[in-house]
């Protein structure tokens, strides 16, 4: 059985927050572990900020889909903003950060970390993440 | 108090300081454990422990911060340990690497005993 939910959020500071107490409840509804429960809650708010920002969606809006299945939950996040290569973002090192003026940059690191799959698929229209969970 | 807001409590022990925090460890949030650690490091504290058991929402901002708070506890000589934490925040702490540099440890009890 597949049950889906559909919500568009303005971008506004902390929105991302709203965003994952939906998760939570929705993960839990699963039956999911307390522990995949945060790790999909962390792993949305860092997609949330991604498109927060980075698209420059015109907008001012992202699109968030929940499907929920018998064996994983997956969720879309999709903004219509300016797009960005993944191949071209690079892998965040710890001790180069330390020694760096700019120390961000972790946000696809932590949901590929911490989802079971993550695609991102982006063009200047816009970027679609859709990562997935198991039960 | 609203979820996003975070608030701060410090406490002084001899040779290190206490920082127990309860809400959002986001861009502000991180910010304001900042200052509170660069107000104790210039009273001369260099060796700090995080007590983030009321803190069990984080991003990846908040945690750029913390390694800022990390690079300079490093010039110091000092450390930095971190108690307190969700499975999922230390999951991502070791992820990022941030293990390399600090500590966790599941009380503020055993990271204070440690120091000592």
């Amino acid at each position: 059985m597949e049950e889906e939910i559909i919500l568009t959020i303005p971008i506004r500071p902390n929105m991302e927050l709203a965003v994952s107490r939906l998760a939570s409840s929705i993960a839990e509804a699963m039956r999911l572990d307390e522990n995949k429960v945060d790790e999909i809650k962390l792993a949305l708010i860092e997609a949330c900020l991604n498109a927060f920002e980075h698209s420059k969606s015109k907008d001012r809006k992202v699109h968030i889909k929940f499907k929920m299945t018998d064996d994983h939950l997956k969720i879309t996040i999709k903004d219509y903003g300016v797009g960005f290569n993944p191949s071209k973002v690079e892998e965040p090192k710890i001790e180069e950060k330390l020694k760096s003026t700019s120390k961000r940059g972790w946000g696809l690191k932590i949901m590929r970390s911490l989802m079971d799959t993550v695609e991102i698929n982006s063009h200047r229209g816009g970027t679609v993440i859709t990562m997935t969970k198991k039960r | 108090m609203l979820e996003q807001e975070l608030t701060l409590t410090a406490r002084k022990g001899d040779k290190y300081a206490v920082i127990a925090t309860e809400g959002y460890i986001n861009n502000p949030g991180g910010e304001k454990i900042a200052r509170r650690c660069y107000q104790l490091m210039d009273e001369g504290y260099k060796h700090f422990i995080l007590n983030f058991s009321k803190s069990k929402v984080i991003n990846s901002i908040g945690i750029s911060i913390l390694i800022e708070i990390i690079e300079k506890v490093l010039e110091l000589k000092g450390s930095l340990s971190f108690c307190g934490l969700t499975n999922t925040i230390a999951k991502t702490f070791r992820i990022m690497g941030l293990t390399q540099y600090t500590k966790i440890f599941p009380t503020e009890e055993e990271a204070i005993t440690a120091l000592s």
